[in-house]
């Protein structure tokens, strides 16, 4: 008993030497965004001399044209949310009847979409921009720079895993609950809202933490849909704007590092059980 | 439903998904499997100026050095990559399955990573790359590490280890949560009995535990496969694709991916044709490796 008790205190040893290694740079990140460049070239491992700092690195930050902090972060919000509202009501209803209808088309519908999760983003990317951009045009609406192009981009890219993951979860609820609404004179649409919808809740919990995980990060998408620099800028963008306008300003730089990843790190703290469920049933599924 | 087969129900709620899917997926794929065969440019996109040059593409492709470096350095990253992140990973879930106090906050610190986006990680370890280290140098008195000429980003080897940092680093966390889940999967009563026959932890883990997480070793592979040989936000961050390096006597990017390279010959070389081309090979690889890995699937299925 006493060995296996020693065995343990070196394996917390262990845990705690890694858990700093993987925290540091984090901690690299939070101690720099507190300097002024000197101080950084000087030495970019010691704490700053004074905290306070950080709140002038961040009102830099906040009132820069370049990274438009509000706004991105706003519009970073705006896309997400949107994106993932659309993406587990449409795959969720999608999915339903993909699975209620047992029809050669219905199947050949639901494999189509399946096999399509093997697309990879660079073979639609040039194209979709011309398309878009001809679209656009040809109907008199903006899809490039513009909310409605890239939250239809997202809910296009997003959707057949989506709709995977809702149909997997659909197949195992009992056609019975169903038939027995239809009698009670529900319409089938209604059936869906009604009865179907908040039993899925699980697996819209595993659907909006996959998606909104990927959305809030992506980069390539919004680079090339949004552009930088335009009005309409998601945090990623912005960084990135930012960092190419001000090389190696790293007093800046990871004030507005910090600036993006604060919100994230947040909601992990809150939702940190559903967060790692989703993720883990995603990647098995 | 009984009735009409396809009702307006079914069409109504499919409505939705299927216009984004051809407005996303279908038209811009078919539309750029065809503008690989085709002199397609951000001018000559219509009419005239578009002509079918049958595998033109393909053939300057094969004969440039840049993507023939691309794709090794693709292959080298990936492979690298994949074993050090499912070691990692692996020894990470194996020590946060332990009865050691605090286990969820470590789980939760080795997961954070994976939490903010590559392109924002990369700006975090260009720092750490190029600051950080040669001042932690000068402190415990390695004057080399603050050598500018032996900064890890400086030369395309050592880059290229930099990237797989990075990429464990963000990665190990989420695929450790996957081990996770397939260790507690093990039955209890089934390690116990072995605990009684006398089977050491060690024999537990790999006569019993590892046996039994064979699924999740198939699902992690691939995962870090496809998502390494995807790999672009960390490469346009931390190298953006240099440094340059001399290679079949042409001085080119020396850890550009391949992403990166199909990127870079669409819009910085404006060869849009030849970019789409490139994509059209790379999707071929991700589907071969997707069909490999769905026929292992269905085997297994088989097997049980």
């Amino acid at each position: 008993m006493k060995t296996r008790r020693a065995g343990l205190v070196y394996l917390e040893i262990l845990a705690i030497v890694l858990f700093l290694i993987f925290l540091f740079p984090f901690l690299i990140v939070l101690v720099n965004s507190a300097k002024a460049p000197f101080e950084i070239t000087q030495s970019p491992l010691t704490l700053p001399t004074n905290w306070g700092k950080i709140l002038g690195n961040m009102v830099s930050i906040w009132t820069s044209v370049n990274i438009r902090y509000a706004s991105s972060f706003a519009s970073s919000v705006i896309i997400t949310a949107a994106s993932l509202v659309l993406l587990n009501l449409l795959s969720s209803q999608a999915a339903w009847v993909l699975v209620r209808t047992k029809t050669r088309l219905s199947a050949g519908i639901f494999v189509t979409f399946v096999a399509a999760m093997v697309i990879p983003f660079q073979i639609v990317m040039f194209p979709l921009l011309t398309w878009f951009r001809d679209v656009g045009q040809a109907f008199g609406i903006r899809l490039l720079r513009s909310y409605s192009g890239i939250i239809l981009a997202y809910v296009g890219f997003g959707m057949s895993q989506s709709i995977f993951l809702f149909h997997g979860f659909i197949k195992s609820i009992p056609l019975e609950l169903e038939e027995a609404a239809t009698i009670d004179g529900c319409k089938r649409a209604q059936i869906f809202y009604a009865i179907i919808f908040p039993i899925l809740r699980p697996i819209h919990a595993t659907v909006l933490v996959l998606n909104g995980i990927w959305i809030w990060n992506d980069f390539l998408l919004p680079l090339l849909i949004l552009g930088k620099g335009n009005r309409v800028m998601t945090i990623p963008l912005a960084v990135s704007n930012f960092a190419g306008a001000y090389v190696k300003q790293w007093d800046l730089i990871l004030t507005a590092i910090l600036m993006a990843m604060v919100p994230i790190v947040v909601f992990f703290l809150i939702a940190q059980k559903s967060i790692i469920k989703g993720m883990v049933a995603g990647s098995i599924k | 439903m009984r009735k009409a087969k396809h009702g307006s129900v079914f069409w109504l709620f499919l409505a939705p998904v299927l216009f984004a899917f051809v407005m996303v997926i279908v038209v811009p794929f078919v539309l750029g499997v065809y503008y690989s065969f085709t002199s397609w440019s951000a001018t000559a996109r219509l009419g005239d100026a578009l002509r079918f040059i049958g595998i033109e593409n393909y053939v300057k492709i094969l004969k440039d050095p840049t993507f023939a470096y691309s794709f090794m350095l693709t292959v080298g990253y990936t492979v690298l990559n994949m074993i050090v992140i499912n070691a990692v990973s692996f020894g990470l879930a194996i020590l946060v399955t332990r009865a050691i106090k605090g286990r969820n906050i470590y789980r939760a610190g080795f997961f954070i990573p994976n939490l903010i986006g590559g392109l924002i990680l990369g700006y975090v370890w260009q720092f750490i790359f190029d600051d950080a280290i040669p001042s932690l140098g000068t402190l415990i008195g390695l004057a080399a590490w603050a050598d500018p000429n032996n900064l890890i980003l400086a030369k395309s080897a050592s880059a290229l280890v930099g990237l797989v940092i990075v990429g464990t680093w963000q990665y190990a966390g989420y695929i450790m949560v996957i081990y996770v889940a397939a260790i507690e999967n093990v039955p209890q009563d089934l390690l116990e009995a072995a605990q009684i026959d006398g089977a050491s932890s060690t024999r537990r883990l790999f006569s019993i535990i590892v046996p039994m997480m064979r699924q999740a070793f198939t699902i992690t592979l691939f995962l870090t496969l496809v998502n390494s040989f995807k790999q672009f936000d960390v490469n346009y961050s931390l190298t953006a694709g240099g440094p340059s390096v001399m290679f079949m006597g042409k001085p080119i990017y020396g850890t550009e991916l391949l992403a990166m390279n199909i990127y870079n010959q669409g819009f910085r070389s404006n060869d849009m044709a030849g970019g789409q081309a490139r994509a059209v090979v790379f999707f071929l690889v991700l589907a071969i490796v997707s069909i490999v890995q769905v026929s292992i699937n269905k085997k297994r299925e088989i097997e049980l």
